[in-house]
């Protein structure tokens, strides 16, 4: 379990722009009538997303009034999920995981990383460019070790090419999701093992 | 070794197009509205038949699963709910499915929900994997375009929804009941059983609740029949299976591989082998962070299926391979996972809640060495307070690691205290 709390500094009101309210009636609609409630992580997320990756007390009260919810329903909901930043974050928000398979794979180096290109975990830098965090298991273990900005994982790091990253999302420049060496996505480097005999004809495929 | 023409996840790297017409070529949704066609009975009857047991750490036959659910309506919908909270330490391999194979979960879905006689099927994505919810949603709208979901799917007769749902970095949301929980808009608590969820799950209503693997298996099952599945693997154990291989190997990596398959030989076939040879591995949790870990020498030869593992004191649990050569201190590795599980805990059961922060504050001594040697008993004492004890499995999950640390590197530990006293354990006494 962790203790997380409302941010102090909280602003006046949140409200959905008009294209986040149509977005979310159709999440709404998902769901049998009567229990709208299931659509609260989905709403809770996009007014973080609206709000520069931090979800005021407002905007907690907002989604439980929309989903006609008892506010501390909604209050639970928000700090339960530790995905919900009850204070503000950096623009380019780091999530290191710092789970024992990316550790024995150089999570720690990841950290010092951090440390000296950001600052100290959990606060946000100068420029407001960044913030890290320390997380748990982000299920990419076999590309290990691997970080999440924002919406991407940028994984198979170490901290020569994860200070390249960091110093080009600096930069305002264009980066590459995903293995930050020469792999696809999960196959093993230098070379299959498996699936070298499928994807040739239309009609391959294990039928 | 298992041949290409067995392997189920024939585009597990993403190599080719994930799109709906690709998949298609790889022979998803070939005949889907005659598998349906030979009805409930005969589905439910082949699953069985092929000893599929669920991927998602558990291994509980999924036939007989889906057969708990009630023939005929009470009034109440029924409901398909999919597993792809994809959390547990060490396993990505649901990732790959939803990102590089979606069709086949989706049709899965479509299958899996006609022999339950559930119309609606929710998939439940754990929140931080965005991209992959994405790619997710693109096929399943591919797939409703193409007429596959949704009314009549596929021609079926069947009329079939299926949504994509996500949470928010809560790993206890895997655990079935509380993500049924956090489906309904609550904190992610499970609940007590019974009732289990295929009386009284999702909205109050009949519900199963599957993995992504276990669930996308299942079309290529009945198209090549359950027999095909059977003949693979053994006994009680059948099938294919997708492995996660991460840690301490030369080429980490996914590979499906058939059940069964020696350790040593998963590792040097797929993964490069041990960083620095067999001989400098320790030790490896087999199946995710939850199962106890196993040393060198039980690795040397053991199969990594259910019964097998099972019979070394440990789980094929995800079949998430954690491995560790020498040089790992093999404390810390399970302190760091005693710290996870602390900060997982739900906080509804106090053996849990307390014993989690127990756990994790007397291994981060252990790390250290600041600890009496008695204190290790004492340990073990508390993991068996836990284990058992709680509404759900986090709790065992939680004090498992910790108890095969101490099976098998009890020595280990003892040295550290001494170590940390100058001397040995005797002369510490």
């Amino acid at each position: 379990m962790s203790v997380r709390r409302l941010d102090p500094n909280q602003p006046e009101s949140f409200a959905f722009t008009a294209e986040n309210i149509e977005w979310a009636k159709g999440q709404i609609a998902k769901y049998p009538e009567g229990k709208q409630a299931s659509a609260i992580i989905p709403l809770l997320w996009r007014a973080q997303e609206q709000h520069d990756g931090w979800l005021p007390e407002p905007a907690i009260r907002y989604v439980a009034e929309m989903l006609d919810m008892e506010y501390i329903r909604a209050l639970e909901v928000a700090t339960f999920y530790t995905m919900f930043n009850l204070s503000p974050v950096g623009e380019h928000y780091v999530q290191l995981c710092g789970t024992t398979p990316c550790w024995l794979r150089g999570a720690d180096e990841l950290k010092e990383v951090c440390r000296k290109h950001i600052g100290p975990e959990g606060t946000v830098s100068a420029d407001g460019k960044f913030s890290w965090l320390e997380v748990e298991c982000l299920g990419a273990c076999v590309n290990a070790p691997m970080v999440q900005i924002n919406a991407d994982f940028f994984e198979d790091l170490d901290a020569a090419s994860f200070e390249r990253v960091l110093n080009d999302l600096r930069a305002g420049k264009d980066v590459k999701p995903g293995p930050q060496n020469e792999r696809h996505a999960s196959e093993p480097a230098g070379g299959l093992t498996s699936l070298t005999t499928v994807g040739q004809s239309e009609t391959g495929g294990g039928n | 070794m298992l041949e290409d023409k067995d392997r189920i996840f024939t585009n597990l790297y993403g190599l080719q197009d994930w799109r709906l017409k690709a998949a298609q070529s790889r022979g998803d949704w070939d005949g889907t509205a005659e598998i349906i066609a030979k009805g409930r009975d005969w589905i439910l009857d082949e699953m069985k038949k092929s000893g599929l047991r669920g991927r998602g750490g558990a291994g509980f036959p999924t036939g007989l699963k889906w057969s708990f659910m009630p023939k005929e309506s009470d009034g109440r919908p029924h409901y398909l709910v999919v597993n792809a909270d994809e959390s547990e330490p060490g396993t990505c391999k649901d990732r790959d499915i939803m990102r590089h194979d979606p069709q086949k979960l989706i049709e899965g879905c479509l299958i899996a929900s006609f022999a339950m006689g559930a119309h609606a099927c929710y998939i439940y994505v754990r929140g931080e994997f965005i991209r992959e919810r994405e790619q997710l949603q693109a096929a399943v709208d591919e797939a409703y375009e193409a007429g596959l979901i949704g009314k009549n799917a596929a021609g079926s007769g069947w009329d079939f929804d299926l949504y994509v749902h996500h949470g928010a970095g809560a790993y206890i949301c895997g655990e079935e009941t509380a993500l049924l929980e956090s489906l309904e808009g609550k904190k992610g608590m499970p609940r007590l059983k019974p009732p289990f969820p295929a009386n009284v799950g999702l909205y109050g209503a009949p519900t199963t609740v599957n993995n992504v693997e276990s669930i996308a298996v299942a079309p290529t099952i009945l198209r090549r029949g359950a027999s095909w599945f059977a003949g693979l693997g053994r006994p009680n154990n059948t099938g294919t299976k997708l492995f996660c291989i991460s840690g301490h190997v030369n080429r980490p990596c996914n590979v499906e591989e058939e059940m069964g398959i020696p350790l040593k030989e998963l590792l040097e076939k797929h993964a490069g082998g041990v960083r620095g040879g067999w001989d400098n591995l320790l030790a490896v949790i087999p199946g995710g962070s939850s199962v106890p870990l196993i040393p060198k020498s039980v690795c040397d030869d053991v199969l990594m299926d259910f019964d097998s593992l099972k019979a070394v004191q440990t789980g094929l649990g995800t079949a998430a391979v954690i491995v560790m050569d020498k040089s790992t201190d093999i404390i810390k590795a399970i302190a760091r996972l005693s710290a996870f599980y602390k900060h997982e805990s739900c906080g509804q059961c106090t053996p849990c809640r307390e014993g989690t922060g127990w756990m994790w504050r007397v291994m981060e001594r252990l790390v250290s060495g600041e600890a009496e040697v008695e204190e290790i008993d004492m340990l073990l004492d508390v993991t068996k307070r836990v284990e058992g004890h709680t509404i759900c499995a986090l709790g065992d999950a939680a004090a498992w690691p910790v108890q095969g640390l101490i099976r098998h590197f009890r020595g280990t530990i003892e040295e550290r205290i001494a170590a940390r006293r100058g001397g040995s354990l005797a002369a510490a006494e």
